[in-house]
């Protein structure tokens, strides 16, 4: 039977790709657009197309040795070039060193007058001509549908363009070409029924004020792809889409163990600390001391020379690193060799889906072994509960599948279920620990327990947790006069 | 200009004395290029006779003429003066909308 099934994939050869140098545009479609062939990129006003499509003409030219051919049907070249500038590139430098070259086609209907048969000639001599100029084997353009708007003869539009995608093969050039989305249709014209290999969809949503851009693969001949929808950015780097399914159960797994920087906390977690590479969720109500574990976490990381990225979703940095030296923990060295990051923002400020994706882009960027986001909780406010949960999945997923330890802090209620979490990721966390608040003859004492800790013997205790200027000490018990009880 | 035949009525008023100067931009020596050169010839002589100056641009010959002109389609003829500049594009086989483009007949719909 296997051999029957390698057999018919030897039949098909894989689909020759061309990387877009896009990040995670490339790993989304499994290494790129179809290769010598036109894909369709569509969407509203304002989604992005032109910004993907530019993108992948100026990592062509300045990363794969591929120059471009850009027609514009709607900006000129001047605007083009001022447009994509604060994204950092460079437009006419590129031209001027023949990677890349810039049509602008024109066509204004008032000046125009039709009388008889004519075609598209023109518009196939001026792409050849720019083509084999500067031996370009990529070309985009945008938006070819407004020839529609200049030109009556629609019949004679269709029939040209249709003509015109199967001459860009022939060429043998990878092209994009873009589309308005229309009513109920991908493009206004129906592009999607000449494109017949790769369709992608490009959306803009603002919703509750937080706008989120989301890239989804339409359709992808004889490549398998996610249909899942993928959140992008558009920031001062061009595009970056963030690769991340739910369904990574892929990842290896290590037997390494990193410590906590809680000397009792490894105690109680086989006496070694947590698994490398596995994900900790650290709950406790309102000044429990989350932020204090998720930071000597991170301490000693650093201290173990390896490299951290702590989201801060609650304190600036400043403050933080003030806070912290309450109970002994520098972190400023390791800002300033560069070991520990310090992220903080307003988890308001934008979407989940821009969350992640930042998150996504800071950790491939920065390659850190240890990720701490404190806490999670304050996703909940950016997003709906269901969609902070596959938010935190997904987050979840990418960084257990670059064996990164994950720690993060979720703040509970003091009157709610202290073991439900809010979010309901605890199903794909691997250890749990439970800080709170015990009461006991007028007096409140802080306490710890791990809830569970995966693929580890652990301690089923519940200790005494106390912050001191010299960091978090433990205690056998929660209350020392109850000691001799297990 | 000696020429004296300019004695329609409808000609523009700008068209009167000037050198016309056209150009029609073909791509090789297709059915409808020869065609769209015979019908502007013979709406030439009809109605521009002796101040007409036609320049065929071959694209297929000069790729890098197309993009001055803004040409998409083919045949498109474009009349380079007197200004402002006017295009037409087709194999020109319709005299009465030819006309109206080269604007030495007032366009029709206006009026009923």
């Amino acid at each position: 039977m296997s051999s029957a099934k390698s057999g018919l994939t030897a039949d098909k050869p894989p689909l020759a790709k061309a990387p877009t140098g896009i990040q995670g545009l490339d790993e989304v479609t499994g290494g790129g657009l179809p290769k010598g062939r036109p894909t369709l990129v569509c969407g509203g006003p304002g989604c992005g197309k032109t910004l993907l499509a530019i993108e992948f003409l100026v990592r062509g030219a300045t990363e794969y040795d591929e120059p471009g051919v850009l027609m514009a049907f709607e900006e000129t070249a001047e605007d083009l070039a001022r447009n994509v500038r604060s994204l950092g590139f460079d437009l006419e430098d590129l031209v001027e060193r023949n990677k890349l070259a810039i049509d602008y086609v024109h066509v204004e209907r008032s000046e125009i007058e039709e009388t008889g048969e004519y075609d598209l000639e023109g518009l196939f001599v001026r792409l050849g001509h720019a083509i084999d100029t500067i031996g370009a084997r990529r070309v985009v353009l945008d938006t070819i549908e407004v020839l529609f708007g200049g030109l009556s003869n629609a019949g004679l539009l269709r029939s040209e363009i249709r003509r015109l995608f199967r001459w860009l093969k022939d060429k043998g050039v990878t092209a994009i070409i873009t589309g308005e989305r229309g009513q109920g249709t991908l493009s206004r014209h129906g592009l999607e029924e000449y494109v017949s290999d790769c369709v992608i969809l490009l959306d803009h949503r603002v919703t509750e004020q937080v706008s989120t851009r989301r890239l989804r693969i339409v359709k992808y001949r004889g490549s398998t792809h996610g249909a899942n929808e993928f959140p992008f950015l558009i920031d001062e780097n061009g595009l970056s889409v963030v690769p991340i399914t739910s369904a990574g159960m892929e990842h290896s797994v290590s037997n390494e163990r990193v410590a906590t920087g809680v000397a009792g906390l490894d105690e109680m977690l086989g006496g070694k600390g947590f698994f490398r590479g596995s994900s900790v969720l650290v709950s406790g109500a309102a000044g429990a001391g989350k932020t204090s574990i998720a930071a000597q976490f991170a301490s000693a990381a650093c201290e173990r020379g390896e490299r951290c990225l702590l989201f801060s979703f609650e304190e600036s940095q400043n403050q933080l690193v003030r806070n912290l030296r309450s109970i002994g923990l520098d972190l400023e060295r390791w800002i300033k060799k560069d070991l520990l990051r310090i992220h903080a923002v307003r988890p308001t400020h934008y979407g989940l889906e821009m969350h992640l994706a930042q998150i996504h882009r800071l950790v491939v960027a920065f390659r850190p072994q240890a990720v701490v986001v404190d806490p999670i909780s304050n996703f909940i406010s950016a997003g709906t509960q269901s969609d902070a949960g596959s938010m935190l999945v997904r987050l979840i997923d990418f960084l257990k599948s670059q064996a990164i330890t994950g720690l993060f802090t979720n703040l509970t209620h003091s009157d709610a279920n202290l073991e439900q979490t809010d979010v309901g990721i605890s199903s794909i966390i691997d250890a749990w620990l439970l800080l709170r608040d015990i009461e006991r003859d007028g007096e409140r004492r802080g306490a710890v327990y791990v809830l569970k800790s995966r693929g580890m013997p652990h301690s089923k205790r519940v200790r005494g947790f106390r912050l001191t200027d010299h960091g978090i000490e433990l205690t056998p018990e929660a209350f020392s006069t109850e000691a001799g009880r297990t | 200009m000696n020429d004296q035949a300019m004695n329609d009525q409808e000609s523009q008023p700008n068209a009167a004395d000037e050198l016309w100067e056209l150009r029609l931009y073909v791509a090789g020596q297709t059915a409808k290029s020869l065609a769209a050169f015979a019908n502007l010839k013979t709406v030439c002589e009809e109605h521009l006779a002796g101040k007409y100056n036609i320049e065929v641009v071959d694209l297929l010959v000069n790729p890098q003429l197309a993009r001055g002109d803004q040409i998409v389609a083919i045949p498109t003829l474009v009349r380079k003066l007197p200004e402002p500049m006017r295009k037409i594009i087709g194999d020109l086989s319709n005299t009465e909308r030819v006309l109206v483009g080269l604007q030495l007949r007032p366009k029709k719909t206006s009026q009923a």
